[in-house]
């Protein structure tokens, strides 16, 4: 009995070492097998789950004083969308862009910068976690998303809040490798899009947005990385699924292999 | 040696394996601290890989609030075009120096490219920050629930108290164990029983450098800032958080590198085999390390 005991162990010892080396060995090319990747999944939903858990609905992210704000607040992603209609935007200084409000909503909307500009104003100084690590900090003006969304009525069957963007990112050497171009879009849980720091916003540092930046409108959620931000904002669409938008996962960086909720 | 506390790491038992008579065989290590040291040996492996891979994404390190390219970084790795060629270049505070090949400018698959670690030593090789995060935060778990259960068994078996806490006799014998350790020499007989305080003080150490990288890794999500954004005040900021959270894994490198130099140098078979089986045969006094080579036949 002994010696078999002792055979089990050693077998399952050098199971569990040939395990941990072939795991090592092979990282490469198992990062990218659809178990694997399922596995991924389910960690990101357990960090979901653990940080929703852990946050009152309404916890804040923190808020920075003036003299906090960074001398200069990096610009990443698309600098400029360059298309000849985003041009002519530019050129009229946004006079005749639209902001739609559409899907699972009892009143569509469409609304011009002008309009927004009339709305109920919110200003917080935040700041902006990179996904590839780096920090600014910055004072965003804007109309709180909820507001928006309470004046169009949200359906209750709706789950998401999906953002299509102007620009077409041809992607970041950075984030890894050449990624494919797509049309930038990004979507939030109803819950971020009703938190009281979540706007969409027109001005950084009490001036206007610039291009780099996302003029006119861009997305504050601040309790996600900066890929959730998303720029150019051309329309809010209400959604009980994203999944037959672009890619199916959410988002542009969402379709690239990253994470849908960006928390951490 | 007074001090010595009989009962560390339990009584003697029998070992199933025959061994040369009267050497005196112990259980030292329980199933829940084997088991735990190698899941986190696998966890520091994949964390040190794919975090090299994360760091290679934005390859500078800031103090405080906030810190991106503009900003005056004390650690950066980058690759400089010069008229002789590419260069990488690796500033530490006011210091450059040229790293071509290793860090800033790198071969991958035969082909030079800027990249902040190089290839073999990122997990995956290439880079891709998704794939990277994806196992970071994989093992970041596990470490978790390994670490909260290797704690929760230490302090509920007292053996953290038992044999990890020094002493004050321990504290005492501060000076002649580092002139031991600068000897190379290793405890035989009844000191063999119990952590010397050095070996308490790695230990101690080394956990508390683990516990530091849950809390730096924690404080630089936003959704936890959210949650509890006191660690941001704390460690000053985001990007000090970046810092620290680099920093101690430099530092559990170190304690890797050491740990396992220590390993083979106080005979590695009986070393790795108490970290697998629990049981350890106390070196005797006539006995040089170099014993255990021998033994690996009939292991």
């Amino acid at each position: 009995m002994a010696d078999a005991f002792t055979l089990t162990r050693r077998a399952a010892l050098v199971a569990g070492f040939g395990a941990a080396g072939y795991l090592v060995a092979n990282a490469n090319s198992i990062t990218q097998n659809p178990t694997v990747a399922r596995v991924f999944g389910g960690v990101e939903d357990w960090t979901r789950i653990v940080q929703r858990a852990l946050q009152s609905s309404n916890g804040l992210a923190p808020e920075y004083r003036l003299s906090d704000i960074s001398p200069v607040f990096k610009a990443n992603g698309t600098l400029n969308p360059n298309t000849d209609a985003y041009n002519a935007h530019v050129a009229s200084n946004f006079q005749n862009w639209r902001l739609t409000i559409k899907g699972m909503v009892q009143t569509p909307m469409s609304l011009s910068i002008a309009d927004i500009h009339r709305l109920p104003a919110k200003s917080q100084i935040t700041k902006h976690d990179c996904v590839e690590g780096w920090t600014a900090i910055g004072m965003w003006t804007g109309v709180p998303l909820g507001l928006l969304l309470t004046a169009a009525g949200v359906s209750p069957k709706a789950r998401y809040v999906v953002f299509r963007c102007a620009d077409n990112l041809t992607g970041e050497p950075s984030k890894g490798g050449e990624q494919s171009p797509g049309q930038y879009y990004e979507s939030i849980a109803i819950d971020d899009a009703f938190h009281p720091q979540t706007l969409i916003a027109y001005a950084l540092n009490g001036h206007s947005l610039d291009v780099p930046h996302g003029a006119p409108l861009r997305l504050r959620v601040e309790r996600q990385l900066g890929y959730k931000q998303a720029k150019y904002i051309e329309s809010i669409e209400l959604t009980d699924s994203f999944s037959r938008i672009a890619g199916g996962m959410g988002g542009y960086w969402e379709d690239r292999g990253y994470e849908w909720y960006a928390g951490i | 040696m007074s001090s010595i506390d009989a009962e560390s790491f339990g009584p003697s038992q029998k070992q199933p394996s025959a061994e040369t008579p009267g050497e005196e065989i112990i259980y030292r290590h329980s199933g829940t601290v084997r088991w735990t040291h190698w899941i986190n040996v696998l966890c520091i492996l994949f964390l040190l890989g794919s975090g090299l891979n994360i760091f290679n994404a934005h390859p500078r390190l800031y103090w405080g609030l906030a810190g991106a390219d503009s900003d005056r970084a004390i650690l950066s790795i980058g690759a400089v075009d010069r008229p002789d060629g590419t260069h990488g270049v690796t500033q530490v505070g006011l210091w450059q120096f040229n790293t071509t090949g290793v860090l800033g400018w790198s071969k991958i698959n035969g082909e030079y490219q800027a990249r902040g670690w190089p290839s073999w030593l990122t997990i995956p090789s290439f880079q891709d920050l998704a794939d990277a995060r994806h196992w970071h935060f994989l093992f970041a778990w596990i470490l978790l629930f390994n670490g909260l259960l290797y704690l929760v068994h230490g302090l509920y078996t007292r053996h953290l108290r038992r044999d990890i806490w020094p002493t004050v006799a321990d504290l005492k014998a501060i000076p002649s164990s580092i002139v031991d350790h600068i000897k190379l020499k290793h405890p035989v007989g009844e000191e063999a029983k119990r952590y010397n305080v050095l070996q308490r003080f790695a230990y101690i150490s080394v956990i508390i450098l683990i516990a530091l990288m849950v809390i730096t890794g924690l404080t630089m999500s936003p959704g936890f800032n959210a949650i509890f954004p006191y660690t941001l005040d704390l460690l000053g900021g985001r990007q000090s958080a970046r810092t620290i959270h680099f920093l101690s894994a430099t530092l559990i490198v170190l304690f890797v590198f050491v740990h396992v130099a220590e390993v083979f140098l106080a005979g590695p078979y009986n070393e790795i085999r108490s970290m697998l089986t629990g049981y350890y045969r106390i070196p005797g006094g006539g006995h040089g390390p170099d014993l255990d080579y021998a033994e690996d036949n009939n292991g």
